[in-house]
């Protein structure tokens, strides 16, 4: 019998944490396959939403921004350039909206239930790495419809993809431990994504922002998110303001950092107060 | 046999706050706070006054110092009243929360079920929910697998493999639920009260697999207030009270200090009618004190068959209520199903708020068996609408009843507990026809 001890101590849970994880991986599969499930289940408006959404985004954006406004494209279909970054802007909305609240929504896991808690909202992000696919779709069949097609860059853009996978997971994290803590948090993250969606350059280039402004404006991690999109997928032509995108790259680690430290050091005390 | 559990000297403290209403922290009452403490510090530098006292935190050990070893193969009952630790015993050894001192060593795979059919969701199908409640309660993919045709006969459930369960009956859901959950396979089970649901049917096809997993030879800990259960289950029994470690020996032993430590503490203690664990009422009523008094009105828990039996309930009315109901209800120590349940109208006038009452219920020649019966109270208006009712689940110490010396009718034998009731009876017709019946007192003749 292989006789594995256990050991239980005040501050001292955390031992065997990372391994822990790799022994819960299965929990974390049948979880994400849980959520994936229950949202693409029985409504068949589900899917449709999850294209509907990003498309109608689109349309309104290349109307105000490119029709009425004229802001510069940078080479490309003002459509691709508003839906090259509305990839990014969703993904991380998304996973943000549902990762914040993901502890709450399995209260009773919690309280029932062991197995290291950062699995909740890592799963929680997965969901939207679906819907980000379904746009992905979209935007290759647009792509198509004004022959416009990426070179090379584009194998770069899993490196971006990461990037916003960290940024929404590193909030998310802070987001949904703090929203144990503090039940009226959950307010705030609609606010913020609706309020990012203006600050950041998704309906128009973030060229337009002046040159001495665009370090204070990576400041906002989703900045250097959005520009490595496009730059990726728009053959190079949106080029990247690099020192921008270093910040926000740095802030996006920064914030993963501590927010998988704030979470580990709180997620002992979330069975007492959920 | 190796010791598998060791419990050291293990704490756990919770930080209670009286001041809040709500059940959980806003952040704008903790800036509001943070603001109105800084103005008090501010007006108290200006006005050279000391701070006022703010009593509104309090600290509640749920566990103190308690230590105990169990080894393999052993079957441990902890017993104890509501709040006395026992769930947070359990949950501190599953890893759920952790301690706040002391240390916990387990040998071997432990597997913990303070709650069946835990993360069911109702869109998914039956097939669905086995695999991911088996996922959350430990199993590999490949056991779940292994066993799926097991779980599933064993919840009787085929027909509606791929069926929401959101369709499911109750009774369903709750088979399907243990079913996945006694399938389960670990070295050391540690099991919550999963007992307390579900119809007697169900409850004595759970007790039955639990024992069979008892007599495996696999470690159980078990919390139950079916003493009972525990008779049946555990060689061993722990009595915590107030976190406190008070019994741990042979299971008849610590049941025997629990009912006589039950009693000790009524005489002291009103039942449970402060304690907010047991109790779910609606605000517009509360039970202010509830005894159990003998015909002389001395304050009793444990009662002969035969004797009298007065409920002394008293109230306190803080909203307005459309007349009066009291219902109380002996249930099972083993299933809690009713065994017996009166009601009466106490009054159908208005009450205003701030009214005040006592009432004593009678229960005469009481001809239940001997045993426990957990008590169950309620005051409501005579609509019986649940916006003004008040609840008291359990109260802290069951109504105990025992043989006593009496003899209620001839040939009664209370050693022979079969059913609830003891009914006086008699054989009123006796033919018996046939040859060869042989006079039992004229045998031996040859």
């Amino acid at each position: 019998m292989a006789q594995q001890e256990l050991i239980i101590e005040a501050g001292k849970t955390e031992r065997h944490y990372w391994k822990d994880i790799l022994r819960f991986r299965e929990l974390f599969f049948f979880l994400s396959w849980r959520d994936i499930l229950v949202r693409y289940k029985q409504t068949a408006i589900g899917i449709a939403w999850s294209l509907l959404r990003p498309i109608l985004t689109m349309a309104v954006f290349t109307v105000i921004f490119g029709r009425l406004a004229k802001l510069p494209s940078d080479g490309a279909p003002y459509p691709i350039l508003v839906f090259a970054a509305m990839l990014p802007w969703q993904f991380f909305a998304n996973s943000l909206g549902e990762s914040s609240m993901s502890l709450t929504a399995n209260a009773n896991l919690i309280s029932k239930v062991y197995f290291p808690r950062i699995i909740i909202p890592a799963s929680a992000v997965i969901v939207s790495v679906v819907d980000f696919l379904l746009s992905f779709l979209i935007l290759s069949a647009l792509m198509v419809w004004y022959g416009f097609f990426p070179d090379w860059r584009i194998m770069a853009l899993p490196l971006f993809i990461l990037m916003a996978f960290m940024a929404s997971f590193g909030i998310g994290l802070w987001a949904t431990s703090l929203n144990v803590k503090y039940r009226d948090f959950r307010y705030i993250i609609p606010f913020v994504v609706q309020f990012g969606l203006y600050i950041s350059p998704v309906g128009f280039s973030s060229s337009i922002v002046p040159e001495k402004w665009r370090l204070l404006y990576s400041l906002n991690p989703m900045v250097g998110v959005i520009d490595g999109f496009r730059w990726a997928i728009l053959r190079g032509e949106s080029r990247i303001y690099w020192p921008g995108f270093a910040l926000s790259a740095i802030l996006i680690i920064v914030i993963l950092l501590s927010g998988i430290r704030y979470f580990r050091k709180t997620e002992r005390t979330f069975a007492d107060i959920i | 046999m190796p010791t598998v559990i060791k419990i050291e000297n293990l704490s756990k403290k919770y930080v209670i706050s009286h001041q809040r209403q709500e059940p959980y922290l806003a952040l704008r009452d903790v800036l509001a706070e943070n603001v109105r403490r800084f103005g008090g510090r501010l007006s108290r530098v200006i006005t050279g006054k000391k701070a006022s006292g703010r009593p509104s935190r309090e600290e509640i050990w749920a566990l103190k110092d308690v230590s105990c070893e169990i080894k393999q193969g052993e079957r441990v009952g902890i017993i104890g009243r509501n709040g006395a630790g026992k769930s947070t015993l359990l949950k501190v050894l599953s890893r759920i929360t952790e301690p706040t001192s002391g240390r916990v060593s387990i040998r071997g795979n432990a597997a913990s079920l303070l709650e069946i059919g835990t993360g069911f969701h109702p869109e998914l199908t039956g097939r669905e929910n086995i695999y991911l409640n088996g996922a959350i309660l430990g199993m590999k993919k490949a056991d779940i697998k292994r066993k799926f045709d097991e779980i599933v006969a064993f919840a009787e459930t085929e027909k509606f493999l791929d069926t929401p369960v959101k369709r499911y009956s109750s009774g369903m859901h709750l088979r399907l639920a243990f079913a996945v959950a006694a399938h389960l396979e670990p070295a050391i089970l540690i099991v919550d009260e999963v007992l307390a649901v579900g119809d007697a049917q169900f409850q004595k096809k759970c007790l039955g697999k639990m024992q069979k997993i008892g007599s495996d030879g696999r470690t159980v800990l078990f919390v139950s207030h079916n003493m009972q259960a525990i008779r049946n289950i555990c060689s061993r029994a722990i009595l915590l009270n107030k976190g406190e470690v008070v019994s741990d020996e042979a299971t008849e032993t610590t049941i025997s200090h629990y009912t006589r430590f039950l009693q000790e503490i009524e005489v002291n203690s009103e039942t449970g009618v402060n304690n907010e664990l047991v109790r779910r009422g609606s605000g517009a009523i509360r039970f202010t004190s509830v005894e159990l008094q003998d015909a002389d009105g001395n304050k009793r828990f444990s009662f002969e068959m035969g004797d009298i039996v007065r409920f002394k309930i008293s109230y306190r009315i803080f909203r307005e209520m459309k007349g009066l109901i009291v219902h109380i209800a002996l249930c099972s120590g083993i299933t809690r199903e009713n065994v017996t349940s009166v009601r009466h109208l106490v009054t159908p006038d208005k009450l205003a708020a701030g009214v005040k009452g006592t009432l004593i219920v009678e229960f005469k020649d009481i001809y239940i068996r001997p045993g426990e019966y957990p008590v169950y109270l309620l005051l409501c208006d005579a609509d019986m609408t649940s916006a003004s009712k008040d609840v008291l689940d359990d109260l802290a110490a069951p109504l105990v009843i025992t043989a006593g010396g009496k003899k209620i009718y001839d040939n009664f034998d209370p050693s022979r507990p079969e059913g609830y009731f003891s009914l006086p009876s008699q054989i009123v017709l006796n033919e018996i026809e046939g040859e060869n019946i042989v006079n039992a007192y004229s045998k031996k003749e040859e």
